[in-house]
């Protein structure tokens, strides 16, 4: 396959991400779109370090799935305090840092 | 030493005491501070001699010297200096300040013994004898605007002393909202004179004035008005002369400083020091001699009928300054201030005698209840007689020569100033009518009840003390009268004041004598050296003069006789007089109601514009439109932009989303 | 046959993208990622990029989504619908995506670079090897990857401060009022409070100040 259908893909589930984002209320969820967008991010790399034929974009793509890695943790661990504190796990009611 | 250091040490006593006073006054002792400011005075006084004797060791064409503390800027053309000027006028003027204010402190010191801002009394007084100094050695504009500004605010100051009289506080103001229209108009004439000439310095000033301006050039004459108008405000004059009978809610001794022998004879120093102006310029001087003549007959009919006996001295003193005004502004610059000295002395003795007899009347002021107080005042009595024959101009005394000798140059001028001439005697007469009706009232006939206990040897004793004009009760704390009274038989320091103002009265014309004695001209003559006027007038024919002398002595003691009859002999007449005569009577005591012009042409609308200005414009425009309309349009627009952080983190997130389409939209166009 | 494993593996990767936004259940999602994070293994595969497709399943689809896993199972999933409120966001959000995904579509398709149309440069031997990913690890990129695990360390700590429990008594009841009903003390507040929307407490009323009768040289004040 030609390496623009791999891209086309990519923009879809970036695409699909993005409207997740916007359109859940549960942080839990929101965090799994963000997982989307970063895997979309991924596939580019790849296919276009099959493109270039050098490991530039797999070695890329390897790190920003490092950086997936830590950013679900801190943000799981964030929800995690907020249940706790009892707070309501809804992205509309957590809304003090306004005005 | 030469006399500018003389002059310096002058203007310094009277700082220093001022000084003293107000910063150390919570640890002086006792009445200290009254004798701290004495001494001041005292010092100062002695320094006005030294500077006298120092100037006459010179040479006349030497006798105007400056001195220069330095230089304020010197940017612009504008040549801003503290400069001095001692030459044979400012002595004068220095003398009698220094002079009376010296005694008239000494008097204050007892009669002021028990109030509780007696400190607060003597620090204002001598910032007040300071900024008199200062205004009359000033070397140049720029000084004297100064001095001239200090002694309004030290009036006001005294004026209100007794702060918690509500009459003393508005009196205060008014007198001080007219003495500021008078500075304005002393700046606006210095900038007139200073368009022309570049300078500030009046010796500079005189000597291009000739150069610079044309006879009665339009510029000159403005600004000579413009002075005439601070010299009116100062002075009382008509139309600004509304706050001298209020300024009598001062305590007694600040009325005899201030409003009688020296700040209201400021105007007068004005005129005599800016004459090479006036005389450039004659039609600023014949307004300065109209009004002078104006107002020394409207306040001469209006004392006839006045029942507070420190009004009647002060609407005395407005008329006596009206001869002075006149004297200077025709040229008879030496007479006018002749006149200015002996009424000094006599004007101050007066007051410092009425003094006495409201402390015998327990604070009380009005001649209706005071009654033949002859028996139980002797001093006072005596004093009260020399200052009136000084002030009726009977001869030997000392107002019979100087004012004898103003009326006399004036008719020598010849012309219209005829007219001036007239008025002058008439008011003459008067003169001696309203200063005996207050005499032969106060102390001639049945003794009224606080009299009688005088003679018995007991001071009346006011059982709650009262506001003398609207009879409102008040107390005796801080910023009230004191409790207790002093009268001059009682205490020495009044006795001393007194009896040296008395002795002036009566031997200070002797300096002045026609014909015999010519002192004041001659020490006065290197000032006026350069006046075509006063060489004008320096020797006016014999007849005249004689006519003068025979027509003072005449009305003064008809003036006498006339009150004698109506006051002693047959006391019923003063009350068919006032019905048959009502009319007059009525503006007479109404002040020829020019506080109810004053009021409505310029006070209501003022008042009218400021209820304006803060209820509409205020709130509608300024509050409303510009500042609500600036706030409210931030307010709007920072409510839109807020509108943004709502705190909706899926808003957030949208923003982002649709400006990273808006942005890889831009590129595909670009590229496109 | 590699077209056809494309599109299974496309299509899969997309469904379980719609799954993730569309389903309801917090469970349901985390399992539709897993079933997208393998389509996408399957498209690395295609790329020839081995140990990456091994890594995608082993790393992400196995640890990262089993700690999510563990974290619903915590929360206890509240089963929110799509989104009740907010409805200008429920239209305007596949509008921008949709917007997105056109531009993306056309710069994709309509730029000019040579390589999108062909099938990639020739292939190296050992391309998407370990081989290969642990030599440029070590040599081209060695700052990124000692970067990288700087970061993985800074990211379990705070994870541990974040979630660890605050030391109290035993016994205690943990944050008995709800956080947002405390109110602020007047002047620490937010700029809502600063903008009138929250009303502070009130203030006190300041004591009088008494009034001292000197003797300064002091200006007469205003009578009654």
């Amino acid at each position: 396959m030609a390496i623009g259908w791999y891209l086309v893909v990519s923009a879809f589930v970036f695409c699909i991400g993005a409207a997740g984002v916007l359109l859940r209320r549960n942080p839990l969820v929101i965090l799994l779109c963000l997982e989307l967008m970063l895997n979309a991010g991924n596939l580019a790399l790849i296919a276009f370090a099959r493109m270039h034929g050098n490991g530039d974009g797999q070695i890329f793509a390897l790190i920003v799935m490092v950086v997936a890695a830590c950013e679900v943790t801190v943000g799981l661990g964030l929800i995690v305090a907020i249940y706790r504190r009892r707070l309501p796990i809804d992205v509309d009611e957590l809304r003090e840092l306004q005005g | 030493m030469s006399p500018t250091t003389w002059g310096w040490l002058v203007l310094a006593f009277p700082l220093a005491g001022t000084l003293v006073i107000s910063l150390a006054w919570r640890v002086l002792p006792g009445r200290s501070p009254g004798w701290i400011g004495t001494a001041a005075i005292a010092a100062s006084f002695a320094s006005a001699v030294g500077a006298i004797i120092a100037i006459q060791g010179r040479s006349p064409e030497h006798r105007q010297v400056t001195s220069t503390a330095w230089d304020y800027a010197n940017t612009v053309g504008v040549d801003a200096k503290l400069t001095i000027l001692v030459d044979p006028l400012s002595i004068f003027m220095i003398l009698v300040i220094s002079g009376v204010s010296m005694l008239i402190h000494l008097y204050s010191v007892t009669y002021l013994f028990s109030d509780r801002g007696f400190a607060r009394f003597f620090a204002y007084l001598n910032f007040f004898v300071f900024s008199m100094l200062l205004l009359v050695l000033a070397g140049n504009f720029a000084i004297l605007v100064v001095g001239w500004a200090f002694v309004g605010a030290a009036s006001y100051l005294l004026i209100s002393f007794w702060y918690r009289r509500t009459t003393a506080t508005q009196a205060g103001l008014k007198a001080f909202v007219i003495n500021v229209i008078g500075d304005v108009g002393l700046v606006l004439g210095t900038y007139f004179i200073f368009k022309h000439t570049g300078t500030l310095d009046f010796l500079k000033t005189f000597e291009h004035a000739p150069d610079v301006f044309a006879h009665n050039d339009a510029d000159l004459v403005a600004g000579c008005i413009l002075l005439l108008v601070g010299a009116f405000a100062k002075s009382a004059q008509v139309p600004l002369h509304t706050w001298l009978p209020d300024a009598m809610e001062g305590p007694t001794p600040v009325s005899a400083l201030i409003h009688a022998a020296t700040m209201v004879t400021a105007g007068v120093y004005l005129i005599a020091r800016m004459h090479p102006l006036f005389e450039r310029a004659p039609a600023a001087a014949a307004v300065g001699a109209i009004i002078g003549c104006l107002t020394l007959f409207m306040a001469a009919t209006i004392a006839l009928t006045q029942t507070d006996i420190k009004r009647v001295i002060a609407y005395s003193t407005m008329s006596q300054i009206g001869y002075m005004v006149m004297g200077v502004s025709v040229g008879a610059y030496a007479a006018g201030l002749f006149h200015l000295f002996t009424h000094a002395f006599f004007k101050a003795l007066l007051f410092m005698a009425a003094g006495s007899i409201i402390a015998a009347m327990a604070g009380e002021q009005s001649l209706d209840r005071m009654r033949g107080f002859r028996k139980a005042l002797p001093f006072t009595y005596v004093c009260f007689l020399l200052g009136g024959l000084s002030l009726s101009a009977v001869p030997p005394f000392s107002g019979f020569f100087s004012k004898d000798e103003i009326l006399l140059l004036t008719a020598d001028r010849g012309g219209w100033h005829w007219a001036l001439y007239v008025v002058g005697y008439i008011s003459a007469f008067l003169t001696a009518l309203y200063t005996f009706r207050m005499i032969f009232r106060a102390f001639h006939g049945e003794p009224s009840p606080e009299a009688r206990e005088l003679e018995h040897g007991h001071l009346h004793h006011a059982e709650t003390p009262t506001n003398p004009a609207t009879g409102e009760e008040e107390d005796t704390d801080v910023g009230f009268a004191g409790p207790e009274h002093w009268i001059a038989e009682r205490s020495w320091p009044m006795k001393v004041a007194m009896g040296t103002l008395a002795v002036g009265a009566v031997v200070g014309g002797f300096v002045q004598v026609p014909h015999v004695t010519k002192l004041v001209d001659k020490f006065l003559e290197p000032t006026f050296a350069d006046s075509s006027l006063a060489e004008q007038l320096r020797e006016p024919p014999d007849s005249l003069l004689i006519i003068g002398l025979v027509l003072s002595a005449v009305l003064g003691l008809a003036g006498i006789a006339l009150a004698y009859r109506i006051w002693v002999q047959r006391p019923g007449i003063a009350t068919s007089l006032r019905e048959r005569l009502g009319l007059p009577y009525r503006i007479s005591l109404n002040k020829w109601y020019w506080d109810e012009l004053l009021d409505t042409v310029f006070v209501r609308p003022a008042a009218w514009c400021g209820r304006f200005a803060q209820q509409t414009f205020e709130r509608v425009v300024v509050d409303g439109l510009l500042v609500g309309g600036a706030t409210g349009v931030v307010r709007a627009g920072s409510a839109a932009v807020r509108g943004m952080q709502s705190g909706f983190l899926r808003y957030y997130a949208a923003l982002l989303i649709a400006g990273l389409a808006a942005i890889a939209l831009y590129f595909l166009l670009v590229s496109s | 046959m590699s077209e056809v494993f494309f599109f299974i593996a496309g299509v899969g990767a997309i469904a379980g993208a719609m799954g993730v936004i569309a389903l309801s259940n917090p469970f349901y999602t985390v399992l539709s990622l897993v079933f997208h994070l393998l389509s996408l293994a399957a498209l690395f595969l295609l790329l020839h990029a081995e140990f990456l497709a091994a890594a995608q399943v082993v790393v992400y689809a196995g640890a990262v989504m089993v700690l999510y896993m563990f974290v619903v199972a915590y929360i206890g999933g509240q089963d929110t619908p799509l989104s009740a409120s907010g409805s200008t966001l429920r239209t305007a959000a596949p509008l921008f995506a949709g917007v997105l995904a056109v531009e993306l579509c056309i710069a994709v398709l309509g730029s000019g670079l040579k390589g999108i149309s062909s099938e990639g440069a020739p292939l190296a031997a050992g391309f998407g090897s370990p081989a290969q990913i642990g030599q440029l690890l070590l040599t081209k990129f060695l700052l990124a990857f000692e970067v990288a695990s700087y970061l993985l360390l800074v990211a379990a700590v705070g994870a541990v401060i974040l979630a660890r429990r605050r030391a109290g008594l035993v016994g205690q009841e943990p944050e008995g009022k709800p956080f947002l009903s405390v109110l602020r003390p007047i002047g620490t507040g937010t700029t809502a409070e600063s903008a009138g929307r929250i009303q502070p407490l009130p203030t006190q009323p300041h004591k009088e100040q008494l009034e001292v009768e000197g003797e300064p040289a002091g200006t007469p004040g205003g009578g009654a």
